[in-house]
């Protein structure tokens, strides 16, 4: 089916004729692969479910209908977003201060902060999830050590509960933000600022009127790739997460492993 | 003068704008006291003192890396001094910081906000100091007429022109009505036509609302064809202070002479005074003189310092001055057409060439290269500068 696509377009007179034509080549590498590997999976998966239902068509439409309208689905579906909605709001308040921060820094620093902000991304997600489960845990760094010092007596509930999975997604997604959010930045002409300051505007005003509105595009795309990157969650909500923290990511997973597990081998 | 100025602009919308002209500046007062500032090893701004007249328009000249955009912005407060005083009015403004020091400013790139309208762009000072509507909207109309742009309150700087965003920031730089309006090389961006009409825009507005200016740039013609008085800037130092015909016409120094526009320095030795005249012998044994009172000794190195357009030039061999006359013969090396007017460049014996500017005018027909000529100007148009270390 690519192959196809590919030799119609290159062999196309028209495409080698008109210039705004062959720039659209350089699309094909992303399409082919979306189609190989999203697309062409998500059809035979949703073929495959149809023709192993034995009833009619109404038969699988009801049964669908009635599977994705149930309440662990309903219930799933919200909690995803309202952690989603909670993650992104938090890694954009912790990230816009340190994103401007990085905008104030000159010369060789600043690679250095974003070495510092990047470098523990190398390590992998699960042994990240668990140093916070270490940090977080009933017998964890934080609660031994507000015990010691005796400012609680029993352990705070951090872990195991929706609080644990905020943290743990916040301190993830925080990246995505960061570097969002500083590439916006970095476009701000200083000089605005300072023709702000100078014409009597002050500092808490410059930041209303003019730099959060500059800033503006790059907040959105930031809290979108966040939000996109939360609702698909998976790691951190099921190592950190509580038992009513299901999000639909888990769903998914539990449902699939069923199928190839389950049916398949029959 | 307002009312021909009111007939010349737009009629009816300098007519709205209700103001006396020119008023009378009372406030609006600098005085800038040893002001210093280091970078590093580096004193790019060396104890500049000066004292601006409440609706004066001065400006501080000089090339790049003089230090006149660091010294307004000192003044502006976004640069804090090493040392020395700033006064508004007589008040010390060291503790107060850039939005309450209540200057209008325009910058070199506009900074026009780009995500406002130029309504809201002008609109700007005002609500920054919590102005309530009604009285912003009727302030804003009044200097989008100033500036004759009324009908552009809607639209965006993006959608401006170069000349027009130019405008806008003028225009939000004195809507608040402030004493003082800084300005640093507004005009810079812009092609040489439009910045003459700006010029005169500036000016105009500048006398009839008796603002107090402070301007910086680095070209000589637009500080001479707008300014009160003019301070030429070099290495961080003022190297004069004077009205523009004066430091034109009688530079302290041979830098001054030579960036207010062309000048001859011719290089000799000063001689004993002769009379009223101070006399230089140049190497070729000439004798040049210049009135007394140039600040060089006997047997010191000096130049004679004399615009191109005040020499005579003429053709022949016959070099001899009158008695109030410099003289000297030599032939065309060079003549360039400039439009209005034909610069030539004369060889003499043993010295650097000569420029001469001749008017373009009716009747004028270009010299030959090669031909013998002499040149003649009156010894009250020269002046004995020391000479260059």
């Amino acid at each position: 089916m690519t192959g196809s696509i590919a030799s119609r377009w290159t062999g196309s007179p028209h495409a080698a004729k008109a210039p705004r034509d062959r720039t659209l080549l350089l699309l094909l590498p992303a399409v082919a692969m979306l189609v190989l590997m999203f697309f062409e999976p998500m059809v035979l998966y949703f073929v495959r479910t149809f023709m192993e239902c034995q009833g009619s068509v109404g038969e699988f439409a009801a049964q669908a209908s009635d599977l994705l309208l149930s309440q662990p689905y309903l219930t799933a579906l919200a909690t995803t977003n309202w952690i989603a909605l909670t993650v992104t709001l938090a890694v954009l308040l912790v990230g816009y201060p340190i994103a401007y921060y990085l905008t104030t820094v000159t010369g060789p620093s600043v690679s250095v902060v974003v070495l510092a902000i990047v470098l523990p991304y190398f390590t992998s997600i699960i042994v990240r999830t668990f140093s916070w489960m270490v940090l977080l845990g009933e017998h964890g760094l934080v609660n031994d050590t507000l015990r010691a010092i005796g400012v609680i007596s029993e352990p705070l509930p951090l872990m195991y509960n929706r609080l644990g999975v905020l943290i743990g997604m916040s301190y993830v997604l925080l990246p995505y933000m960061v570097l969002t959010l500083y590439a916006a930045m970095r476009g701000i002409d200083i000089s605005l600022l300072r023709a702000a300051e100078g014409l009597g505007a002050s500092g808490f005003y410059t930041f209303r009127r003019v730099y959060f509105p500059l800033s503006l595009h790059g907040v959105l795309s930031g809290a979108l790739i966040v939000y996109i990157l939360s609702i698909g969650y998976f790691i951190t909500p099921a190592l950190m997460g509580g038992q009513h923290d299901i999000m639909v990511a888990m769903l998914i997973d539990r449902s699939s492993r069923w199928r190839s597990t389950g049916p398949r081998r029959r | 003068m307002d009312s021909d100025l009111a007939a010349r602009s737009a009629p009816a919308a300098v007519d709205k704008l209700a103001l006396p002209a020119p008023v009378a500046a009372t406030r609006g007062a600098i005085e800038l006291r040893g002001l210093t500032k280091r970078y590093g090893e580096e004193t790019v701004v060396d104890a500049i003192a000066l004292s601006i007249a409440p609706g004066e328009f001065f400006s501080l000249l000089g090339p790049s890396g003089s230090g006149k955009t660091t010294t307004l912005m000192m003044v502006a407060g976004f640069v804090q001094p090493d040392g020395g005083a700033i006064l508004l009015d007589g008040k010390d403004m060291a503790a107060v910081p850039p939005q309450k020091r209540g200057f209008g400013m325009v910058f070199q790139n506009y900074a026009i906000f780009p995500h406002l309208s130029v309504f809201e762009n002008i609109a700007f000072p005002l609500r920054a100091r919590r102005w309530p509507n009604g009285a912003v909207a009727e302030r804003v109309s009044w200097a989008l007429e100033l500036v004759r742009l009324g009908r552009f309150g809607d639209r965006h700087a993006h959608q401006l022109s170069g000349g027009q965003q130019q405008r806008v920031a003028l225009a939000r730089a004195i809507v608040f009505h402030p004493p003082v309006v800084l300005m640093d090389e507004p005009l810079g961006a812009l092609d040489k036509n439009l910045r003459f009409e700006m010029q005169v825009e500036i000016k105009e507005i500048q006398q009839r609302l008796g603002m107090t200016v402070l301007y910086v740039t680095h070209d000589q013609e637009e500080a001479m064809s707008m300014s009160d008085r003019i301070a030429i800037l070099n290495r961080g130092r003022i190297d004069q202070v004077g009205p523009p015909g004066e430091v034109y016409e009688r530079p302290a120094n041979t830098f001054v002479g030579r960036f207010l526009g062309e000048a001859n320095l011719i290089e000799g030795t000063v001689a004993p005074h002769l009379g009223d005249d101070t006399r230089l012998v140049l190497r070729s044994g000439h004798e040049l003189r210049a009135p007394r009172g140039s600040r060089c000794s006997g047997g010191a190195q000096g130049m004679l310092f004399v615009r191109p357009e005040r020499i005579e030039i003429t053709p022949g061999a016959n070099a001899a001055g009158g008695p109030r006359d410099n003289a000297l013969a030599g032939r065309i090396r060079r003549c360039a057409f400039l439009g209005n007017i034909l610069r030539y460049a004369v060889d003499i014996d043993r010295i650097a060439p000569v420029t001469v500017d001749l008017q373009n005018a009716v009747g004028v027909a270009p010299l030959p290269v090669g031909a013998p000529v002499v040149l003649r100007w009156p010894v009250a148009e020269s002046l004995i500068l020391p000479a260059e270390p």
